[in-house]
């Protein structure tokens, strides 16, 4: 082997090599979450709060849409606490026996709302829904109602505000909310009606404006999660859930616009 | 099935294969017989799309097909419609997530031409067109159509760069890669399983087409 080759080999091997020396102790538990994407920078902060307090915890986080999620929990993917957008996905879970059943609880009720980029000539506060019906609006992006809960908001409210048949044409659709949102943000399409979640996190707050859509113009974003059948240690994911709904979990949830469950 | 996917899928796929025809062609032929250094710079970004992922391209796409950057902002000034979430824009997509996968078939067909046929064919007084269509490209065709034909079904089976950039819309966007996608996620599974059903049979008579050319290539 060259000298070159033989290097490469070393390197290869060692992260394997340094591992089995390593002396950091291993965190005496696990959780694995799968999060909706609403809750892409709300939970950022909830999970750094929530190491800070359980240090011995190991808490990884997988954002994505609850749709996607709940078929891959179906398969028994590899995850301990689900977090879904729609307390529906979870309650099935819990039917098909594949979830804990006394473990399904509901963490929040979500908010749906326009944003534009900063730039944008739209006037929300002005013109509220009717914003959309701008002509210099080409393309309005929401989630796909099909399978995103934070779409079928959207698609019913368009629909209660009298809009829906007029916009329709221009309707992009985002396989997710957080998607959703970054179709509005790169400037690809005009607004959005996204997540109110995602609408207050510092980000798209910097370079944005949102307009609340009326809570009553859409069936309420019931919020809900399990605890999986098969989760690795069931008592770090109750910890967990137990921080979610905590009050420092709520605290957290309230600053990004997600109301408290009935 | 979903219909109107699959037309638009073959729309996607014949649009995006005439398109690298044309510009491909010259292209590889260009690379197969120039002994300009900087070649290699122009054969690597034209293969690039092998080793991205197609969210790094879609990501860019994105970016430059909104109506703030200059590539949106031309092309709306230009035809009045925004590039993003249109035809046009997973047209332009899928022709750059393509170049390698037609160029680089095209450009080895055309190396392996024997170079003195062509000079034997420019001393009888043949014009550089005239060779170049009744004696290379008859002899580089079946390395031609291979690029072709795996263009044709690489566009079929694209996924990554039209989920970023498409926005999903019915007969515009949403292709049959979309489509099994949305049927997975809604739980449809038995639609699903039928179109995936469908693209598997496709695919593998694509690649029994593909690998009988290089056969007939190889015996010449």
């Amino acid at each position: 082997m060259s000298r070159g080759g033989a290097i490469a080999v070393a390197l290869l091997l060692a992260p394997w090599t340094s591992a089995a020396g390593a002396t950091a102790p291993a965190p005496a538990a696990r959780v694995a979450v799968a999060a909706a994407a609403d809750l892409q920078f709300a939970f950022d902060e909830i999970g750094t709060a929530f190491r800070a307090a359980n240090p011995d915890v190991e808490l990884t986080v997988t954002y994505g849409s609850s749709g996607t999620f709940f078929a891959q929990l179906s398969t028994r993917a590899p995850f301990d606490l689900y977090l879904s957008a729609d307390v529906d996905y979870p309650r099935r879970l819990v039917a098909a026996g594949l979830a804990v059943p006394d473990s399904l609880f509901r963490y929040a009720i979500g908010q749906i709302a326009l944003w534009v980029p900063a730039a944008s000539p739209l006037d929300l506060e002005r013109d509220g829904i009717d914003a959309l019906l701008a002509p210099s609006v080409r393309t309005i992006a929401i989630a796909n109602p099909r399978h995103a809960p934070y779409g079928r908001a959207a698609e019913a409210a368009l629909r209660t505000l009298g809009v829906y048949e007029r916009v329709r044409a221009r309707l992009v659709l985002g396989e997710n909310i957080a998607q959703t949102a970054q179709f509005v943000e790169s400037g690809a399409a005009d607004v959005g009606i996204v997540a109110l979640s995602l609408a207050l996190a510092p980000r798209l707050q910097a370079t944005g404006r949102h307009w609340l859509v009326p809570r009553d113009s859409h069936p309420p974003l019931e919020q809900g999660g399990v605890i999986l059948e098969w989760a690795r240690d069931r008592h770090a994911a109750e910890r967990l859930r137990a921080f979610l709904v905590g009050p420092e979990g709520r605290r957290l949830l309230d600053r990004f616009g997600f109301l408290p469950p009935p | 099935m979903d219909w109107t996917a699959v037309l638009l899928t073959l729309r996607l796929a014949l649009c995006t294969t005439a398109v690298l025809l044309v510009v491909g062609l010259p292209l590889a032929y260009w690379l197969a017989t120039t002994r300009w250094r900087g070649r290699v710079v122009v054969e690597a970004v034209t293969s690039l799309p092998i080793v991205l992922p197609p969210t790094v391209l879609g990501f860019y796409l994105l970016l430059a097909m909104g109506p703030q950057a200059p590539l949106g902002r031309f092309y709306e000034a230009l035809v009045g419609e925004r590039l993003a979430f249109s035809f046009a824009g997973i047209l332009l997509g899928s022709v750059l997530y393509n170049l390698p996968f037609a160029v680089q078939p095209f450009s080895a067909a055309f190396a392996a031409v024997d170079r003195r046929l062509v000079e034997a064919s420019w001393c009888c007084g043949t014009s550089r067109l005239a060779t170049f269509r009744r004696v290379i490209v008859p002899l580089a065709w079946p390395g031609i159509v291979a690029g072709a034909v795996l263009t044709f079904a690489h566009t079929v089976g694209e996924f990554g760069v039209v989920l970023m950039i498409g926005g999903n819309i019915p007969g515009v966007t949403r292709t049959l890669s979309i489509a099994i996608y949305d049927d997975v996620q809604a739980l449809d599974y038995a639609r699903a399983g039928d179109t995936a059903l469908a693209l598997v049979g496709f695919a593998a008579v694509v690649l029994g087409l593909v690998f009988a050319l290089r056969r007939r290539a190889g015996r010449r």
